[in-house]
């Protein structure tokens, strides 16, 4: 493997940092302190991981109600994601988002989504921006493998495809839509298959090693970057959790849950560190303690800071 | 009277209406498994079998769609919109398919099409989750659209609304689906376009639907302290609407004050006083008035949203206005 240590160590980082904020998340959504819907990432890190450790500031992201770890790579600010969860004015969204819409325009991320299959048309849209503007940025969309039977799919993707866009679509196939099963809502195996009727690449990959999703989505990125169109990217996965906290899970059983917890991407991603020699216990130890301590530092930030005054409600609707 | 939740009323209907007509089924997504996000269709899946309980993928547009075609070749679906906020994905096949067809084909088609929805705020659902679009329905010819407040009004509309071989839009306030009420165990009916006055009352009329109508409630109680007697009207349907018992509830009260959880501006409350005005300007004593939301979205954080959301206090406030 070429990939040098300083990413391996950035990857291993930030799949870290998306578990231990959504514990805490977790934490404070059972405790009654974060309102609304609570959709964790957890199980799933590897996936934004991988995908965004290629990804430049001025490349584009659109994310989903299961956002968070979108944020976090794409170097989201754990304080400004936690007071926006917490509802304060000091949130990323003043409090007005919350997690299903929390966003960063100036890191590109053009937001976490309330409305499943809202993001491909967008990310075509910011691909088209990329384009025109004659850079060689590129828009990632994550979107679920539920999302990938929207009617915006196929036509986002379709559109991107003709007019040989920089957009990377990388289904997060957690083997679920809420309560849906995979096999049940559609009828292929491999969602990348659907590439082919775009006449663009698709490709498979294992969504829980963090190495496997780095290496083909550097592939679809740098063809993008070259001008040679869109790209697919299904990343087999599974969420940990309930579809939202709360969810009593009457879908899937405790042994599927505990089987795909075998397959866990940090763990898995950390034995593999340490084997070559890139990560002792020590620094393992070290990261850790530091991601906890930026997590509490980002709670008690939520904590600190004040609600939004009552006449903030009618701020930002229009542009003036 | 036995009781029920908003949401057990529901699923009663639905459990009643399925069981009398064989043409009935439901399709969605969550709702069968999962017996619905909310709970409405639980236990319809274990009764009637995957044939008439359909979990569909996340696909608004050909769950409504295919209930349009499934309707004008003879079934009569039962399809969830799980909410509301989400028909922008799936409107034309609402408004341009389900809505017109009929008039289109001179009238050659029938289209017994429910599709049951969630609107409202006040679980810091935010923007995409909270709205109140009630208006947007009431505004294409067509449609018609039912609103209940009651357990005991949510299982006879809903019962009507299955029964009706017209394109339904039934929706159901989250913030309902918990309260209780007396609901008889018999099927029964309640028409569409008949306003049920939940309050009677001398001094003022209050038209509220959905969660405001209890809200209202609340203000007449605290306004009756004060002396002033309130009279609240729920519509339960907005189209079709019944002016007339709005209009002699006017006729009696000499004032109006209209309350909803959607936006004012376009909103349904606009229509009511409007069609007061045209009948009844010179029983009125006082300019009407209409208490609803800004013009915003829903904000997410919990002291946004419950400004968003009109209050009691909004609402005895609009009432000592006009009263005075
Ligand atoms: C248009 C729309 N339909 C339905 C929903 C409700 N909903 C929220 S998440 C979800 C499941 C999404 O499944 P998938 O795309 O696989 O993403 P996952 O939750 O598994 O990450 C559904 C049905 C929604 N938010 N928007
Ligand atoms: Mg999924």
């Amino acid at each position: 493997m070429s990939t040098d240590t300083e990413k391996l160590l950035w990857m291993y980082t930030n799949m870290l940092k998306i578990r231990r904020f959504e514990e805490k998340v977790g934490e404070f959504f059972a405790a009654g302190k974060i309102p609304g819907f609570v959709h964790l990432y957890i199980g799933e890190e590897a996936v934004a991981t991988g995908v965004c450790a290629h990804l430049r500031k001025d490349d584009y992201i659109t994310s989903t109600h299961r956002g968070h770890g979108h944020l976090i790579s794409k170097g989201g600010d754990l304080k400004l994601m936690m007071a926006e969860l917490f509802g304060k004015r000091t949130g990323y969204c003043k409090g007005k988002g919350g997690s299903m819409h929390i966003a960063d325009v100036d890191l590109g991320i053009l937001g976490a989504n309330g409305i499943v299959g809202g993001g491909p048309p967008i990310a075509t849209g910011a691909a088209l921006a990329a384009k025109y503007r004659g850079t060689d940025g590129v828009a990632v969309c994550f979107l679920g493998d539920g999302a990938s039977n929207q009617g915006t799919f196929h036509e986002g993707v379709n559109l991107a495809s003709i007019w040989k866009l920089p957009a990377i679509f990388v289904v997060e196939n957690n083997m679920y839509g809420i309560s849906l099963p995979q096999t049940r809502s559609m009828r292929v195996q491999d969602i990348a298959d659907r590439a082919a009727a775009y006449d663009i690449p698709g490709f498979v990959v294992d969504g829980n090693d963090v190495i496997a999703v780095y290496e083909a989505a550097g592939e679809a990125i740098q063809r993008a970057r070259a001008g040679e169109g869109p790209a697919l990217i299904e990343c087999k996965t599974y969420r940990y959790r309930g579809h939202f906290e709360g969810d009593p899970m009457v879908y899937r059983t405790r042994e599927e849950e505990e089987m795909w917890r075998a397959k866990d991407p940090i763990s898995r991603f950390e034995t593999k560190l340490m084997e070559m020699g890139v990560l002792n216990e020590a620094q393992a130890r070290e990261i850790n303690e530091r991601i906890l301590a930026q997590v509490e530092e980002a709670v008690r930030f939520a904590e600190e800071s004040p609600w939004p005054a009552p006449e903030e409600v009618l701020e930002d609707v229009y542009t003036v | 009277m036995r009781t029920l939740t908003f949401a057990q009323a529901l699923n009663e209907a639905l459990k009643q209406e399925m069981r009398r007509d064989p043409t009935i089924y439901v399709a969605g997504e969550d709702v069968g498994v999962y017996g619905g996000i909310f709970g409405v269709t639980a236990g319809l899946l274990q009764e009637f079998g995957e044939d008439r309980v359909r979990d569909t993928p996340i696909t608004e547009s050909a769950i409504i769609g295919s209930a349009v075609g499934a309707a004008a070749a003879g079934l009569r679906p039962v399809v969830e919109l799980m909410f509301i906020d989400f028909i922008g994905v799936a409107l034309d096949q609402l408004y341009n398919q389900a809505a017109k067809m009929k008039y289109m084909f001179g009238g050659k088609a029938r289209l017994p099409i429910v599709m049951r929805t969630t609107c409202g705020a006040g679980m810091c659902a935010a923007a995409q989750h909270s709205q109140s679009l009630e208006a947007w329905m009431m505004h294409i010819p067509g449609l018609k659209v039912v609103v209940p407040s009651t357990p005991y009004d949510a299982k006879g509309l809903l019962i009507t609304a299955i029964r009706d071989d017209n394109p339904v839009v039934f929706i159901e306030h989250k913030m309902l689906y918990g309260i209780e009420g007396e609901v008889p165990e018999e099927p029964y009916t309640i028409p569409f376009g008949q306003a049920d006055v939940k309050r009677e009352g001398t001094d003022v009329t209050v038209v509220a639907t959905m969660a405001m109508a209890h809200k209202a409630l609340t203000a007449a109680e605290e306004l009756a302290k004060d002396g002033i007697s309130v009279e609240v009207v729920d519509p339960r349907t907005l189209t079709p609407l019944d002016v007339e018992t709005i209009v002699n509830s006017v006729k009696k009260t000499h004032r109006l004050v209209v309350v909803h959880e959607a936006v004012k501006h376009g909103g349904a409350g606009g229509e009511i006083v409007a069609s007061v005005v045209e009948e009844a300007l010179d029983y009125l004593d006082a300019p009407p008035k209409r208490v609803a939301a800004p013009f915003t979205p829903v904000p997410f954080s919990p002291v946004l949203e419950q400004v968003f959301i009109p209050s009691v206090e909004k609402i005895v406030a609009a009432v000592k206005e006009v009263v005075t």
